[in-house]
């Protein structure tokens, strides 16, 4: 007797699902260590792709769109957290008040508006009023686009904090700053965290809006691969892409322990 | 005598609103110091509410909070000398025992040496000096409330406030903690405010109970007063199991009332101050005595068995069901269904009750 | 009375207004300024001149022959791209759903420490870079690629599967690219699934198929949802997978926007105008799901 939990093929379904995930970044991994040139011949496990990344022609060029990259993502994601927290702490704890509603669509506008459409509205307005675009427009339109994102898990985490904690310090003669420094924000660490990191990976991640409104001559490392990919898929970009793998498995692992951390102290 | 009494908290016609509700409708009490004082009501009555506005958490909408003679109803919570043992106890998960039990007197700058030396006897005092490194999470629920006690009463406080804190406990260690708290109240002499939905609750630790309603102070007085002589309907319904005869009042006179009781027997009883009519007449189930010949008569519909107590189910003679409890003695006489009995009521088993 | 605390209350507004500022400036105004720009008129080096017109949008529905001397006729063009990538991104939400609800579904009833693995396991794609993701897709199914070349050398084909620059491998990209957005909400509504509610179906007659329609899939239907929007907007606008891994022939609406922003060859009006109808589109699909939720939290 199988329990109602229990779907026959449900199984296979869920195997074929994780081997439609995995199978492409595995065969580029793999391949990123093969010792040929050509990349459809295996030549033998090296590394010599990898050392191709640090020193080969292209590493300049990448290395300095890496640089951007974890720049723009480590400010967009910080300053979104930012103003995500603070906005968060408004939409949670401020109770009713008017626009609270015109407030939270607003605040969620660059989900629901399609990637592209924000890229192209984006470009149009740096444009319009003159700004020339490059890292600085880079970062501006990434921050604005990742605050819905540290917003969610901040909020999620804020709704799941009982006001009593609050007023028990509040009780216990704290002020209300220390009540929020000692007591709110220790709380809410883990909502900020995961709010921070997805920004981070976000901003970290987007190719659409950075291409419209990155000008001339800027790179980020997705649009940098992008456009080294267009004339064909080299190795040395299965060597980079691999690494990114590794830090996003690392992110998502960082996530991941932080969560669980989280649920122990409700 | 009670003027001589120092009245610890002193509520003044405080009525408090929520946008278009009115919580509580120009509330005044007064809880003398050093009394084990319970605020009881059914859930919405407002007690909630009361206990928040002396905690500092609402802001009163008009009337006034003296804490020995000092208004307070406008002060920030934390520059009010009392402090709150939480409904669901809001100890600091991510803080050790110690660190929560000391949190209010690092908050009122004492020193770290000094602070540990007391958050020590404050779990000392409620048996928990063996955990004061554990994560609150680590406890269980009944530890967890000692804990937040402990918390409370560590800077010791003027005034100590208790939101329903033992509704999360299970009923041995519920009724275990009843003892322990008013222990503890007369061990510190510290005014405990204590709300409850639990009558049960309130009239075995209570010096004096203020049973609310409806956003208003119904009665104030000890458990005695308000089960014996509960003032109107509504106490005499909530507190206790009692029976409510419809009755013709003819005549109130220096609080004793004359009535007719179902099946034509005239009977005077206490009374609270109503005009001659239709009133309510309570009769506790447990002062009524089965004798032939008396103030009732009935007709047993069927008897339940409780442990220590007997119920009968009776039908009085114009119909309306009525119950009586009988003590599970060996001598006790149980009558059998369809037999026809006679009622005795009691002297302070009826009284007469205001709307 | 679990009271709010009023304390935050008065803090409010000052603490929405950079979330205001930010958004509003960098978000809401740049949509709007998008809207103006789409009455505007082209100019050759890309940009625009302030003269006001509707051509843009006469552009997307109407064609008046090569020279604009024949009579006023539908534009099939344009409508025909909207038309294909409505009708990828059903598929694909379709398929995600296919595979994604019992992918959710296995998860979430696996016991608590498997399930972590498992959850864990479909977390990793979905943090992984898209453009990676789609570039490795790409390598893997290209003409002369390790599937192709594997499938002939155990000789179930003779020759490579022309899968790349094909509307199928546009499917397959958009299907690969998605899939985690679907199995995520549809994960947290099935783990707050009270399976007491299966037994009871089953204690009253009902098969395990029927329980899953009846019973289960009303149940846990807003994570549905979630996913299938998740999936369909972000499909629907996709520019990546076409991109780089359709042809000429596999023209989807966010190809056809990024072309009009490029270099002289651009028309920044009609790209306007095609990103508003396809906006119009997106929240047009969010109103009625908005509608249709509100009235599911009335009941």
């Amino acid at each position: 007797m199988k329990g109602v939990r229990y779907y026959p093929g449900f199984l296979p379904l869920t195997v074929l699902c994780l081997v439609i995930l995995y199978a492409p970044l595995i065969v580029v991994m793999a391949y990123s260590f093969n010792g040929s040139t050509s990349i459809t011949k295996w030549g033998g496990f090296s590394l010599r792709w990898y050392v191709d990344v640090f020193t080969g022609p292209d590493a300049g060029r990448f290395g300095q769109a890496a640089w951007n990259s974890l720049t723009i993502a480590l400010m967009a994601a910080t300053s979104a957290t930012v103003i995500a927290t603070a906005a968060a702490l408004a939409m949670v704890k401020g109770g009713r008040f008017r626009g609270k509603g015109a407030s939270f669509a607003l605040i969620n506008l660059p989900l629901m508006v399609p990637e592209i459409v924000t890229a192209v509205a984006s470009l149009i307005f740096f444009t319009a009023i003159g700004l020339t675009t490059g890292y600085g427009t880079i970062l501006v339109a990434h921050m604005a686009f990742c605050i819905p994102f540290a917003f969610l898990p901040i909020a999620a985490r804020l709704e799941g904090i009982e006001g009593s904690y609050e007023q028990a310090a509040r009780d216990l003669y704290a002020t209300r700053a220390q009540a929020f420094r000692l007591i709110l924000l220790p709380l809410l660490a883990p909502g900020l965290a995961s709010g921070w990191l997805l920004a981070f990976i976000i901003s970290l991640d987007d190719f659409i809006i950075t291409n419209f409104v990155k000008g001339a001559g800027m790179e980020t490392l997705p649009t940098a691969i992008f456009g080294s990919v267009k004339q064909g898929i080299k190795p040395n970009i299965m060597a980079i892409s691999t690494l990114m793998l590794a830090v996003s498995v690392l992110f998502v692992t960082a996530a991941y322990l932080i969560n669980r951390k989280g649920q122990k102290t409700p | 005598m009670k003027s001589k009494m120092t009245t610890a908290i002193d509520i003044r016609d405080v009525v408090k609103t929520f946008g278009e509700v009115t919580a509580l409708h120009g509330v005044s009490l007064g809880i003398a110091d050093n009394a084990f004082f319970t605020l009881l009501g059914p859930s919405g009555c407002g007690k909630t509410t009361l206990l928040r506005l002396i905690a500092g958490f609402e802001d009163v909408t008009s009337g006034e909070i003296r804490l020995f003679g000092e208004s307070i109803a406008r002060l920030e919570p934390n520059r009010r000398p009392v402090n709150t043992v939480f409904q669901h106890y809001a100890l600091f998960p991510h803080m050790s025992v110690i660190d929560n039990v000391a949190f209010g007197l690092k908050m009122q700058g004492m020193d770290l040496p000094a602070r540990t030396a007391r958050a020590g006897q404050m779990l000392e005092m409620v048996h928990l000096s063996d955990y004061a490194d554990r994560l609150p999470a680590q406890l269980s629920g009944g530890q967890q409330q000692r804990v937040a006690l402990a918390r409370a009463l560590a800077p010791a406080p003027k005034v100590l406030l208790l939101d329903e804190p033992l509704s999360a406990l299970d009923l041995k260690l519920r009724q275990a903690m009843r003892v322990e708290l008013k222990q503890l109240q007369e061990d510190t002499g510290i005014t405990f405010i204590f709300v409850t939905h639990d009558q049960e609750e309130a009239l075995t630790m209570s010096d004096r109970i203020a049973v609310m309603s409806a956003g208003q102070v119904q009665q104030v007085g000890s458990a005695q007063e308000i089960y014996e002589a509960p003032v109107n309907l509504f106490v005499a319904d909530f507190i206790g199991e009692t029976n409510l005869l419809q009755v013709e009042v003819h005549e109130v006179r220096e609080g004793r009332a004359t009535v007719t009781l179902p099946g034509g027997h005239r009977f005077a009883c206490p009374s609270a101050p109503v005009a001659p009519g239709r009133h309510a007449l309570s009769i506790r189930p447990e002062r009524v005595t089965i004798t032939p010949g008396a103030d009732l008569s009935a007709t047993v519909d069927r008897v339940v068995y409780l442990g220590s107590d007997l119920q009968v189910l009776v039908r009085l003679a114009d119909g309306s069901p009525f119950t009586i409890r009988l003590q599970n003695a060996a001598r006790t006489e149980v009558p059998g269904p369809g037999t026809r009995i006679g009622l005795h009521l009691e002297e302070g088993a009826a009284r007469l009750l205001a709307d | 009375m679990a009271g709010g605390d009023t304390s935050w209350r008065p803090l409010a507004r000052p603490l929405l207004i950079p979330a205001w500022l930010v958004i509003g400036i960098f978000a809401l105004l740049p949509v709007l300024l998008m809207a103006v720009y789409s009455f505007l008129t082209k100019e050759f080096r890309g940009g625009v001149i302030w003269d006001f017109t509707l051509t843009a949008y006469d552009q997307f529905f109407i064609t008046r022959g090569l020279f604009g001397d024949e009579a006023a006729q539908v534009e099939w063009t344009y409508i025909t791209i909207f038309g294909l990538s409505i009708l990828q991104a059903g598929i694909c939400t379709a398929l995600c759903l296919i595979v994604g609800f019992p992918t959710a579904w296995f998860i979430a009833t696996r016991p608590a420490r498997t399930r972590a693995v498992w959850l864990f396991l479909i977390t990793i794609p979905y943090w992984v870079n898209l453009l990676i993701r789609t570039v490795s897709l790409k390598f893997l199914i290209r003409d002369n690629g390790p599937l192709n070349e594997g499938l002939m050398s155990i000789g179930l084909i003779d020759g490579p599967l022309p899968l790349v620059n094909t509307n199928l491998a546009v499917q397959l990209g958009l299907f690969y690219s998605y899939l985690p957005f679907m199995v995520l909400p549809i994960y947290a509504a099935v783990e707050r699934y009270n399976f007491a509610l299966s037994e009871a179906a089953a204690d009253l007659y009902a098969s395990r198929w029927t329980t899953l329609r009846e019973i289960v899939l009303p149940v846990v239907r807003p994570g549905i949802v979630a996913g299938c929007i998740l999936v369909f907007v972000p499909a629907l606008g996709a520019f990546l997978a076409p991109d780089l891994l359709g042809g000429a022939k596999t023209f989807m609406i966010g190809s056809l926007i990024e072309e009009q922003f490029k270099g002289s060859q651009g028309n920044w009006p009609f790209g306007a105008a095609v990103s508003m109808i396809l906006l119009s589109l997106v929240l047009m699909a969010l109103l009625i799901y908005a509608r249709a939720a509100a009235r599911e939290g009335e009941r």
